[in-house]
């Protein structure tokens, strides 16, 4: 880049108390520039945008702006700068039209009141501007999150941004969704914005970045221009060593069945048919993967096998044993392990800490208790063994879940499940919002178990995941299977299946 | 409340909230997910410090406003505070400096014993809230279950002459124990079976409680005493009546009932603490959802929380009745409010027994303070000083409600954290 940096970031450090998340960080944006921030959770890049949107102070260094320095202590200064910023979260009103959304703050007045066509003709000038699309009259609640998106764009532009700043923008978006917004970042890099892009996704990366800021744990490994970044190389950048983004393992050895599910049906909260009439079979040192879109089925059918919804017909055996409508205690007494899909709600207790929670199956057991009196010496002892075999970082048997990130919360779930060496593990999305690092971990240790001779019955939403674990795989449309095909299929064939394209064959 | 209980509010951490993994993207509502993933480490030791600090400071801050908004009130009905404050403080026996002169030991000895007579129920009491809590429900029925107690104490007191003391004692003492138990445990059976909900049902058994006492107790009623023109009952025999604390003297001498309910402090404690009971319990009171997921039974955690917590309740009202009242007549039933001030020391001690040990002496001294017979009128009428009592503890629970907003404030100003929208802990209670 030869033009003069339109912002420069230097020397930026941010202590909270006991950590350094930023640590002398530097980063500069050109203009007319998409410059991807790119990091594993808490690499730092959120608290490094909230500095140059004036939520935080650094403690030290420098923010220049088009060669000066400036001082940005809210975030209504950072807009006055022409600094705009897309959270995650989206910060819209609800019950408040699109128009109304964007020029709220800064409406245009008919003497007191607020000129409700001039707001809709003005939204309408901007989104045509920027190939925006979107109905400034409509209800924000009743439009689709990735129109939000457009509308919350459109907010930082209405407000006079030249820096867009973009937090993890895709991490709500369907594909279609995503391709979109590439689309729209593109227009808007042709009008001379500049757009920083908050993500670790190393894909997305490749596709749009102009230029690539790797920061790990809190510093700056590089910039990098994408002419020569592969998702390896970035990926090495991001966790500081070399990363298997392909699973490597051998060809499976599938012994006897050890979870047979026969014909079940289940019905979920609002009394629909979720599940209709699946069957399936894993045997023991195989991974069997669930692919499907997200709503078909795959969580009631989990439930109905780890008995936290009763089936309505239909039967689960684990081993010689019958489970069907058994609880959950019965369930894993028999030899079942899961891995819940999400590990806040179900998996872990946030405010038990995590000796507390590695025992949530077999607290009232020897050794951990005996005649209703726990051990919390055994407790902290095996907490500790198992955290170093599954390698969890950020905090010891004695630290509160809720302390941990993400990542490593699911190494607890998955060092518990896999930890009381259950015959049939079930791993209901295994790797959902955790980093490359963590990922690879919890796949290897996936397929060791296989190894061993578990059976692992995978559901996952993310295709890659299913392809490259499983052994066979079974994708599930509107509440049934459709289709069975080896490891070997094309990520469009089961596409198409997953949509219900491939039903008549299947059936 | 406890900012570890239920409906605690917690922000996302700085980099949260990441749906999908790297390689594909998820089709996923914003809403949902709802990962806490990573988070500098220093919004987690600043959660941790402001869990810890804020638990002393919260509660002893709201107290200290509330004496000044009190102070306030005092002086506009044309009284010194000071004066007033440090003569309620003299009534309730804990000038520690009072005994060291030889005049002035006996009287605050004998205050002191009046205030921690009120102080044994108290507790009780609020541990009954307390450990319902813990498990993630409101238990508003404290009183009705200390009004059970209390009845069942009462009638295993006035009868069973014959019984040694100690046996007689320890049966009167379980019988409270176990009327507790059931009057808590219809509100867990509804709750753990059909979901109804604890703060109805116990409001209901409450009302329940008192209408049975009252019919009980009144003219005619099948327990009335022996006087046939007076609502009252039979008195407890000796045998029955709780032993004087070591030293205690004057007209109505503390019982060793102070003994019971420090001790049952600890039993809360290591129960919650230590056994699979108390695992399953709090499981429950975090996360029922997890809970059930990891094989714990939800509801029956339910039924046992609310009759344990109905069991200490109980055991309240037979400590009132076997050591100091001995009778009770239907219009102290009307007028009884143990159980609900119970529920305003378990807010104000944070569902902790050290918590609880104070903030049952705080208000225990309060009562005792204000009450007609210790105050001096000259410096503040007793009549008055009655209301500024009550107005008090109004405040602190006012100020403990509005703990979150205040720690909120604080945080903010710290710059803690981004002004990133609040996520309701998932998977909490309706």
């Amino acid at each position: 880049m030869a033009d003069a940096p339109l912002l420069e970031l230097k020397g930026i450090t941010k202590r909270f108390p006991g950590v350094v998340a930023n640590d002398d960080v530097n980063f500069e944006l050109a203009p007319g520039e998409v410059h991807a921030l790119l990091g594993e959770n808490g690499a730092g890049k959120s608290t490094l945008m909230n500095i140059l949107y004036g939520l935080y102070h650094p403690d030290e260094g420098e923010i220049r702006l088009h060669g000066k320095p400036a001082r940005i202590s809210s975030p209504r200064e950072a807009i006055d700068l022409g600094i705009g910023m897309v959270h995650q979260h989206f910060m819209l009103i609800p019950v408040m039209t699109v128009a109304e959304n964007i020029v709220l703050a800064s409406e245009p007045k008919r003497g007191p009141f607020l000129d409700l066509n001039d707001a809709e003709e003005r939204v309408a000038d901007i989104s045509k501007r920027f190939g925006l699309t979107v109905s400034p009259g409509a209800r924000v609640e009743s439009i689709s999150v990735g129109q939000q998106q457009r509308v919350e764009i459109l907010k930082a532009l209405y407000r006079g941004a030249e820096i867009l700043i973009l937090d993890e923008p895709t991490a709500v978006l369907t594909p279609q969704e995503a391709s979109e917004l590439f689309e729209v970042i593109g227009s808007l890099k042709e009008q001379g914005k500049s757009i920083i892009f908050i993500t670790h996704k190393l894909n997305e990366v490749l596709e749009i970045a102009d230029r690539i800021t790797v920061l790990r744990r809190g510093k700056t490994i590089d910039t990098v221009p994408r002419e020569g970044a592969t998702e390896a190389s970035l990926a090495r950048l991001m966790v500081g060593r070399e990363v298997l983004l392909r699973v490597d393992k051998p060809p499976a050895s599938p012994g006897e069945v050890v979870l047979k599910v026969e014909d079940v049906h289940v019905v979920d909260e609002r009394g629909l048919e979720a599940v209709r009439g699946v069957s399936l079979e894993v045997r023991a040192g195989e991974i069997v993967g669930i692919a499907g879109v997200d709503g078909n089925g795959q969580t009631e059918l989990i439930d109905a096998i780890t008995g936290l919804r009763k089936p309505t017909s239909g039967r689960v055996v684990v081993g010689d044993e019958d489970v069907t409508g058994d609880t959950c205690r019965e369930c894993f007494e028999a030899g079942l392990g899961h891995i819940p899909e999400d590990r806040q709600v179900r998996g872990l207790i946030l405010d038990f800490t995590l000796a507390e929670n590695i025992v949530i199956h077999d607290f009232r057991e020897e050794p951990t208790s005996s005649l209703g009196w726990l051990h919390p010496r055994f407790m902290l002892a095996r907490a500790k063994e198992w955290l170093q075999t599954f390698d969890v970082r950020g905090g010891g048997p004695a630290t509160l879940a809720a302390a941990l990130s993400g990542g490593n919360q699911q190494k607890v779930v998955v060092a518990r499940e896999i930890g009381r060496e259950p015959r049939v593990l079930i791993a209901a999305q295994p790797t959902r919002g955790i980093d490359v690092g963590a990922i690879e971990f919890i796949h290897r240790r996936l397929v060791e178990e296989r190894d061993e001779g578990k059976a692992i019955l995978l559901v996952s939403f993310e295709l890659d995941e299913v392809l490259s674990l499983s052994d066979r795989i079974l994708v599930m449309f509107e509440g049934a299977i459709v289709g069975e095909y080896s490891s070997d299929v094309t990520p469009e064939e089961l596409g198409i299946a997953m949509t219900g394209g491939g039903r008549e064959k299947a059936a | 409340m406890s900012s570890s209980g239920p409906g605690a509010e917690r922000p996302d951490p700085p980099e949260g909230g990441v749906p999908g993994g790297p390689g594909t993207d998820r089709t996923d509502a914003p809403t949902g997910g709802g990962d806490g993933d990573g988070g500098g480490g220093g919004e987690r030791l600043a959660r941790w410090f402001s869990g810890r600090i804020g638990g002393i400071l919260v509660p002893a801050a709201a107290a200290l406003l509330a004496f000044i908004l009190g102070g306030i009130v005092v002086l506009a009905t044309g009284h010194n505070p000071l004066g007033a404050y440090k003569a309620i403080f003299e009534g309730t026996g804990l000038n520690v400096t009072s005994y060291f002169s030889e005049d002035s030991r006996q009287s605050a000895w004998g205050d002191l014993q009046q205030t921690l007579i009120v102080f044994t129920p108290l507790v009780l009491s609020a541990i009954a809230v307390a450990f319902a809590f813990r498990c993630g429900m409101f238990n508003i029925g404290g009183q009705g279950q200390y009004l059970v107690g209390l009845f069942a104490a009462l009638y295993v007191g006035v009868n069973f002459d014959s019984l040694p003391a100690a046996l007689h004692i320890l049966l009167a003492a379980g019988a409270s124990v176990a009327a507790g138990f059931i009057w808590g445990g219809i509100a867990g059976i509804l709750k753990g079976v059909v979901g109804a909900h604890e703060v109805i049902t116990t409001i209901m058994l409450n009302w329940i409680a008192v209408f049975g006492g009252q019919y009980l107790f009144e003219l005619g009623g099948p327990l009335q005493g022996p006087n046939p023109s007076v609502p009252r009952s039979e008195s407890v025999v000796d045998s029955a009546q709780l032993p004087e604390f070591p030293g205690s003297t004057g007209l109505q001498p503390l019982h060793i009932g102070v003994l019971v309910a420090v001790s049952a402090l600890a039993v809360y404690y290591v129960i919650l603490n230590r056994t699979t009971l108390g695992y399953g319990v709090r499981a429950v009171g975090f996360n029922p959802e997890a809970a059930r997921y990891g094989g714990i039974p939800v509801g029956r955690n339910y039924f046992l929380a609310l009759a344990i917590s109905g069991a200490f309740a109980g055991l309240g009202g037979a400590m009132d009745v076997l050591g100091w009242k001995f009778t009770v007549a239907t219009n102290d039933i009307q007028i009884s409010d143990v159980g609900f001030i119970g529920i305003a020391v378990a807010l104000l001690g944070r569902n902790k027994a050290v918590g609880i040990f104070f903030a049952a002496l705080l208000f225990a001294a309060l009562r005792t303070g204000t009450s007609t017979r210790q105050l001096d009128a000259e410096t503040f009428p007793p009549e008055l000083a009655g209301n500024l009592s009550i107005m008090i503890q109004a405040l602190i629970i006012l100020f403990v409600g509005a703990e979150l907003l205040i720690v909120y404030i604080w945080g903010a100003r710290r710059r803690f954290r981004p002004a990133g929208p609040l996520r309701v802990q998932p998977g909490l209670k309706q």
